[in-house]
């Protein structure tokens, strides 16, 4: 038990002044037979005792740790600067509420307005929200307001996506009859382009502009920020993504950080969270929530979106990180993923019975094997100290970062993984 | 005020002390320019910690603001979190590789479901909003399993949340309102009406929006299952409850919970959240992938994909397992004795500002409140043209944060005071010393309590302006 301030002499002054002779009583309008229940018990540990509890963990995790990590797929381990976690660990920032009363929370406030300008500045889009919970309910988000806007109610995924994305989209749309087509049509809402793909592979999206075009679709592009920081934004007409790379922790997968950037034009249909800069009667230039029209607490059941509660700490993280590195520096961490991933493709794929997917790939590329990928994975990577996703029986989807070390390094991973894969094959 | 980031930039500055990247090729065009600022670590660190000053936490003071709880949040939840066995870990690592974590994931969800009564949860939803869109799509995948696709409708009270509705939409519903009676009280007989074989469900807080318990709740869940629908509690409220009434036994099949409420986690500034969602028996098929599982025989927990009847997926992984495992800690060092106090406490606190303001302020709805009530200054307003909101900007003048204003929507010029149970008896006193002082001020000298906030870093803003020239990009302005 903890946290609590009253002293019992307390407590019974207060029941005094309220005029009830008991904290019982405070409960007397809970029906009787719910208030008899009987709850389970679970004991209260002293925060000695639960440090010890949660040493046990850590060392339960620690006993299996891998040494070289190639698992990518949705979650990055980027370096992440000293100054980040400090600075968007400071309680007048994490322990405040939502931004509703702007007198006294324009710190979150600004950073966010700044969060908004950097993604539209990343994306080449004119408006972006203050964030969704993850990369896949903000693509889910996107499609939901391609559909508002062009009346139709189908979706096509042009190049793989990740699978846990597309269930969600599945599971977000379905009910409101909104589903998956084949084929670009005069049915479909909104054309899904997804940069890098799931297998991490960089490709051209023009086609797929045109097409969407043509048949009167929308174009979402689901991008990588890193990516984005080097090259040309698609000319699309909402970017959504998961910013997670941009100085946030994988913490297995959440917190995340999914934003959604879209063009003038889609404004009013955008879910979520917008902050603006108004001015006061005093000749400041303050920011507030604004556009709130769109949003549940006004609209009720015709919002754009039923999002409340989103990722705000996730999204003054990103942005301290990208103050921090400024376009140089996410430049030049798009850059190393880059060399590192073509160094790893380059020379893993040169194993003789081994091969990689071909086209420029960034992070995530496929390594097709010469047997069992799943078996080969368990019975030799894990054995080397290796944690790599086995994509099918022929293939493994391997991924690096800047932080995975290469030759010329003491603990290289790469090195080490093409070591591994040359010797077992061999054997 | 503090400028932007963007203000400090100086051509050729920079930060980060990143290595020389070698020439790449991306095998697409590259960009000619990216505008993001240019500056020095110091320069981050001194504007990011002035705008931290121009905001207000729970750790700068008394935050009663209504249907947030907005209770302490424990320092050794974020020691714990941040832990890099739990927070450098990629979602996609085999479980054998995940045993703590796992086990942490596990337990919390075996807690909530001794203190709420449910069979299972799900963590994965990332917020309130999204554990009742979770909840539905669970709704409504039972009525459809059951081959009954008549049920379209889910009734929602008049005082719900705005994201009960907008939740009812999203997930293929059409809501219909249900009228409160005076009292606050759900309106039985509007209830009844709109009872038939078309209603899914019906969405309710218990204790409500206006910080009271449901008196009828066991007539309420009797119509509704004897109609064929599915009762739905939305947990934003749990903290009057915890150890004194479960959710499902009062007949609840659903329940969605929100962590950064009732379980301490930090609300970040409007987020990370989370919102487990809990469920009887007989909706647990339905409840979304992957969910924990422990075998006991080889000491082995893991994630189980294969729900044949799931809804799918809400999250790209397992939800936001960062905060969950703050709210874990905190199960941990409350135990379920202790959680009793929690809502004990709470509702202590609530009713004892609530003794103090009494007849100074005009409290609608006179009864035993549970951990938050309601004001009304509507008669504040009529004779001194003072509101809600200059009485909510008065008190930043104090020092506090204001009250939740406005909400719930069926009670006129309203302010929601909930203190949550980490607050002292003298905290409590010196806030209610404000507020009496507040209600003088109305009365002797009414500019100054409208011309309020009178000591914040801007003044009034105008919101209208915002929306009509909206600015909300730096680069477009």
């Amino acid at each position: 038990m903890a946290y609590f301030p009253h002293t019992e002499t307390e407590v019974r002054q207060m029941l005094e002044t309220i005029g009830v002779q008991s904290l019982e009583e405070l409960f007397a309008d809970v029906p009787e037979k719910y208030r008899k229940e009987k709850i389970e018990d679970f004991p209260a540990l002293n925060e000695m005792e639960l440090m010890a509890e949660v040493n046990e963990q850590r060392f339960q995790q620690n006993h299996f740790k891998y040494d070289h990590c190639f698992t990518g797929a949705g979650r990055y381990d980027h370096f992440i600067p000293a100054v980040v976690p400090q600075l968007a660990g400071r309680s007048e920032f994490y322990t405040a509420y939502t931004p509703y009363q702007p007198e006294i929370s324009q710190g979150t406030l600004t950073a966010i307005y700044e969060f908004q300008s950097m993604i539209c500045e990343l994306t080449g889009m004119d408006v972006a929200n203050a964030s969704l919970y993850d990369g896949a309910t903000a693509l889910a988000e996107a499609v939901s307001m391609a559909v508002t806007a062009t009346g139709r109610k189908e979706y096509v995924i042009a190049n793989p996506l990740h699978p846990n994305y597309a269930q969600v989209l599945k599971t977000y749309l379905t009910p409101r009859n909104i589903t998956a087509g084949e084929k670009i049509g005069q049915s479909t809402a909104a054309v899904i382009f997804v940069l890098p793909d799931y297998h991490g592979l960089i490709s051209d999206w023009s086609q797929v502009l045109a097409e969407a075009k043509a048949a009167g679709a929308l174009l979402i592009v689901c991008a990588d920020p890193l990516l984005l920081s080097v090259i040309e934004p698609p000319q699309a007409d909402i970017i959504v993504g998961e910013a997670q790379p941009l100085g946030l922790p994988m913490s297995y997968g959440g917190p995340a950080l999914g934003f959604l950037a879209a063009r003038q034009n889609y404004l009013r249909q955008m879910p979520g969270r917008i902050i603006g800069r108004t001015t006061d009667d005093r000749g400041n230039r303050p920011f507030v929530l604004t556009m709130q029209t769109r949003e549940q607490h006004i609209r009720r059941e015709k919002a754009t979106s039923n999002i409340c509660s989103n990722e705000a700490l996730c999204a003054l993280t990103a942005t301290i990180y990208m103050s921090y590195m400024g376009a140089s520096g996410l430049q030049t961490v798009a850059r190393l993923c880059k060399a590192n991933t073509d160094y790893a493709m380059q020379k893993l794929g040169s194993i003789p019975g081994f091969s990689v997917e071909p086209g420029e790939h960034f992070r995530d590329f496929v390594l097709h094997c010469p047997t069992d990928a799943r078996e080969f994975r368990i019975n030799y990577l894990h054995e080397d100290g290796i944690e790599a996703i086995s994509l099918s029986d022929k293939d493994l989807l391997l991924s690096v970062t800047e932080k995975t070390l290469r030759e010329s390094t003491e603990n290289s991973s790469i090195d080490w993984i093409y070591g591994c894969l040359e010797r077992e094959w061999k054997n | 005020m503090e400028k932007l980031i963007f203000e400090y930039s100086r051509p050729g500055r920079r930060a980060h002390t990143l290595p020389e990247a070698p020439q790449v090729n991306f095998g697409v065009p590259e960009r000619r320019s990216l505008r993001l600022p240019e500056v020095s670590e110091i320069d981050v660190v001194r504007h990011y910690t002035r705008l931290s000053r121009q905001n207000y936490g729970v750790d700068s003071g008394f935050y009663p603001l209504g249907s947030c709880t907005m209770k302490y949040n424990p320092k050794i939840n974020e020691q714990i979190a941040a832990f890099e066995e739990f927070a450098i870990q990629n979602p996609n690592t085999d479980d054998w590789r995940m045993v703590g974590l796992l086990r942490i994931l596990y337990e919390t969800e075996k807690m909530l479901c001794k203190i709420f009564g449910y069979a299972a949860f799900t963590l994965q939803p990332a917020a309130g909003a999204h554990g009742e869109f979770t909840g539905l799509l669970i709704i409504r995948a039972y009525h459809l399993d059951r081959g009954d696709t008549r049920r379209v409708k889910i009734l929602v009270p008049d005082a719900a949340h705005g994201t009960n509705p907008a939740s009812c939409t999203m997930a293929g519903f059409k809501q219909v309102t249900i009228k409160s009676m005076p009292d606050g009280g759900v309106d039985i007989e509007d209830l009844k009406k709109n009872l038939d074989d078309t209603v899914a469900g019906f969405m309710l807080t218990n204790p409500n929006t206006l910080g009271l318990f449901e008196k009828n709740i066991a007539e309420i869940s009797e119509l509704v299952h004897a109609a064929g629908g599915l009762l739905y509690y939305d947990g934003a409220n749990a903290n009057a409850t915890m150890g004194i009434a479960k959710p499902a036994s009062m007949g609840f099949d659903v329940c969605h919970l929100n962590l950064h409420k009732t379980f301490s986690t930090p609300h970040g500034g409007g987020g990370p959240g989370s919102g487990p969602v809990g469920v009887t028996e007989k909706l647990k098929p339905y409840l979304p992938v992957p969910i924990v599982e422990y075998d006991v025989y080889v000491n082995h927990y893991f994630l189980e994909d294969c729900l044949p009847k799931s809804i799918g997926k809400v999250h790209s992984f397992y939800g936001n397992v960062g905060v969950i495992i703050k709210a874990w800690a905190y199960m941990k060092m409350q135990g379920a004795a202790g959680l009793k106090k929690v809502s004990e406490m709470a509702v202590l606190n609530a009713n004892y500002i609530k003794a103090r303001l009494q007849g100074v302020y005009d409290i609608p709805y006179d009864r035993v409140c549970k951990h938050e009530f309601v004001i009304s200054v509507k008669e504040f307003k009529k004779q001194y043209g003072v509101t809600a909101a200059d009485i909510a900007k008065r008190l930043m003048d104090y020092g506090y944060h204001p009250p939740t204003v406005y909400f719930p929507l069926i009670v006129s010029e309203c302010l929601m005071i909930e203190p949550t149970e980490t607050e002292s008896k003298q905290e409590l006193d010196a806030f209610c010393e404000v507020m009496l002082k507040i209600a003088e001020e109305i009365k002797t000298d009414p500019e100054l309590v409208r011309s309020a906030p009178h000591s914040a870093i801007v003044g009034r803003l105008d919101e209208v302006k915002a929306v009509k020239e909206p600015d909300l990009n730096y680069f477009l302005c």
